[in-house]
């Protein structure tokens, strides 16, 4: 790990050999949430018969993501494509209905909270809303220290407010202000301390929800610095949720990008850019303003994204796709590997696209 | 950059201190009459129980002190009354004002203490059924609402019955104080639960719990330190409402004969000693102790509404 930017490395590389490059592996990862409530309120009465009925939100269905050390992988895609429900599966917020996550090659998906422990150190996550993601009853001061104590009951009291000050400077917080409460600081400030407080434990990975998507637009240039610095400072690794693809340009080492539940396609920041393949990605693409946008060629996308409830069948894009045929509504696209990229779509497999 | 050792050290209590007389809760509290004059009768009657045995001109609990002969002398205000005895004396010859002091501290104990209990049970089951969800969440719950479905006075008359019937009287009447508040504590502790579980579902889906979830901290220790300060606010709020009904619950089960013995009165059993002689006159036995609590139940109620109002910024100007 001793680059902190690393060469751009193609898929097709990694999958074979360096399985010791990847950190997170996620495969096959399924999440539905149950819409029906209990036993009682699924049992409905139709034609004369009493019957159990069970209704899921399908907000994951079958991801495939790998995170490779000392990269920062973003995750892109509209709201309620289930960028944060993956973010809070790989840190045991919520348990997968089907599918693993390794981390450093070793499952965790299924572990206790205690077994999970010597994991919390390594892998830490940074919130979206900092107004909600400080205990508004802690000082500053009780909000980093807890941390540290809970991890290393063998510090002494000294180290730990060594500790404690070196974290708030290095996010450019006074460390004065350790005895101020959350509600004492503005959006941009209360952000800064809630990564100090990941950043406290000396973790190697992070998880970032949309960290700075509440932030004041002036603002939000200063975090990602920062998250940028933490980066090479500590040899850190990204998993970053975001739906800003102007963030994603200028912070991504690859992208993946995500539709209803399933990944449409994974490349380099650039390769992804430059050429997007997968009609969603290239919809995507297109709805970014530019300066010389004189006559947009935006691609519409006729009506709606469907409801997670009931899937459609095959490609969860076809409804929308204006390249489906009758293949994409019947069989569900596996990511292939195309040059520098990988997507899921049965036309690029095809070569009809 | 090097840091100072002393720049990081804890709150110290002034600034805590500087921090409540800036806070909204006294600027509120400055600007209301009623909650002020309410604290101060409050205050004044807590303090009158607790200096009972200062203040009180003679101890009812001593019977070498009862003079039967001065049995139902009225208040200082009518005919026929003794000087010794400002509020006259009860049926026993005890010296009513000494009596009420002693009984005001009874009821405010039983109070106090069956409200701890409700709130330790009420507070630690809410946080199990709130955080834990599920199953969990539901045995509690529908305990809970088996619990409220028996009123407080037939769940107390029941247990009451059922100690003094297994123990005898003369040991329900050497711990009534304690089976008062047991009884009292147990029969209102869902009270205190949906409360709390209310609150703490409403900040389990903080993303402040999510981040103590991700730093590994177990469940009791989210619970308590992270979940429990956020939820106080309603339970302070609930507290003093409780307060008062607890007093009220006594009174009732002594007014029944099933609370605090002739030989250690409560409001509620003197109350209850003074009924049989309202009709031949001596109405001053019963309608006294009945003043002083209705005043000390007022007043907590009217604190715990203004409290209500405070605390509740959803309720500013209500």
């Amino acid at each position: 790990m001793s680059k902190v930017r690393q060469q751009p490395q193609y898929p097709q590389e990694s999958e074979s050999a360096q399985a010791g490059d990847t950190l997170l592996q996620v495969r096959g990862l399924e999440k539905r949430f149950p819409l029906s409530g209990d036993f009682l309120e699924q049992l409905r009465f139709e034609g004369g018969k009493l019957k159990r009925r069970q209704a899921f939100v399908h907000a994951i269905n079958g991801v495939d993501i790998d995170v490779k050390r000392g990269e920062t992988l973003c995750v892109v895609g509209e709201s309620g494509c289930g960028k944060s429900t993956v973010a809070r599966m790989v840190m045991g917020l919520l348990h997968p209905t089907a599918g693993e996550i390794r981390y450093d090659d070793r499952r965790i998906d299924h572990l206790s909270a205690r077994q999970l422990l010597p994991y919390r150190r390594r892998m830490q996550m940074i919130f979206q809303n900092p107004y909600a993601s400080l205990n508004p009853r802690m000082s500053i001061q009780q909000t980093l220290e807890e941390p540290l104590r809970f991890h290393h009951p063998d510090w002494s009291r000294q180290q730990i407010l060594d500790k404690i000050g070196e974290v708030m400077v290095s996010v450019g917080i006074d460390p004065e202000w350790g005895k101020r409460f959350g509600h004492e600081f503005s959006g941009g400030q209360r952000q800064r301390i809630a990564i100090a407080r990941a950043l406290a434990v000396e973790p190697e990975f992070i998880v970032a929800d949309e960290p700075i998507s509440a932030l004041d637009v002036s603002i939000q240039a200063q975090v990602l610095n920062l998250l940028m610095d933490a980066q090479e400072r500590h040899h850190l690794t990204y998993l970053f949720i975001t739906h800003d693809l102007a963030v994603v340009e200028h912070f991504g080492t690859r992208v993946v990008v995500m539709y209803l539940g399933r990944v449409c396609e994974v490349a380099e920041t650039r390769t992804l850019f430059d050429r997007p393949r997968h009609p969603y990605t290239q919809a995507l693409m297109s709805a970014i303003p530019r300066l010389d946008d004189d006559g947009p060629a935006h691609i519409k996308l006729p009506g709606e994204v469907p409801t997670p409830v009931n899937l459609p069948s095959g490609c969860v894009f076809h409804g929308r796709c204006p390249h489906a045929n009758d293949r994409c509504r019947h069989e569900i696209p596996q990511l292939i590997e195309t040059q520098g990229s990988q997507v899921a779509c049965h036309a690029i497999e095809e070569g009809r696209l | 950059m090097t840091i100072a050792p002393t720049s990081s050290s804890t709150t110290s209590p002034s600034s805590r201190w500087a921090r409540f007389r800036s806070s909204y809760l006294l600027y509120s509290f400055k600007r209301d009459w009623i909650a002020q004059v309410c604290f101060a009768v409050f205050v004044l009657l807590v303090a009158a129980a607790i200096l009972a045995p200062w203040l009180a001109s003679m101890n009812p609990y001593d019977l070498a002190q009862i003079r039967i002969l001065d049995s139902e002398l009225p208040p200082f205000w009518i005919d026929g009354s003794d000087p010794q005895y400002l509020l006259g004396t009860d049926a026993q010859g005890r010296d009513l004002l000494s009596t009420i002091l002693y009984g005001a501290r009874v009821s405010l104990i039983i109070g106090f203490g069956a409200v701890m209990l409700q709130a330790l049970l009420g507070v630690t089951f809410g946080l199990l059924a709130g955080y834990l969800g599920g199953r969990v969440d539901a045995f509690l719950m529908r305990m809970a609402d088996i619990q409220l479905s028996f009123s407080t006075l037939m769940v107390a008359i029941i247990v009451g019955a059922v100690i003094k019937a297994t123990f005898g009287g003369a040991v329900y009447s050497e711990y009534a104080v304690f089976i008062l508040v047991l009884i009292i504590g147990l029969a209102e502790w869902p009270q205190y639960a949906r409360t709390v579980r209310a609150s703490v579902l409403a900040e389990r889906s903080k993303e402040y719990v999510d981040a103590a979830r991700v730093m590994g901290f177990r469940a009791k220790r989210i619970m308590f330190r992270h979940i429990l300060p956020n939820t106080l606010s309603p339970i302070f709020v609930i507290s003093t409402v409780q307060i008062a009904n607890a007093i009220i619950s006594e009174a009732a089960l002594s007014f029944l004969g099933l609370g605090m013995p002739e030989t250690q009165p409560s409001l509620g059993s003197l109350i209850k000693s003074g009924f049989d002689y309202l009709q031949s006159g001596s109405w001053w036995i019963t309608l006294i102790p009945g003043a002083v609590l209705i005043v000390l139940v007022l007043v907590i109620n009217l604190l715990g509404d203004w409290l209500r109002d405070v605390m509740n910024p959803r309720l500013y100007k209500g």
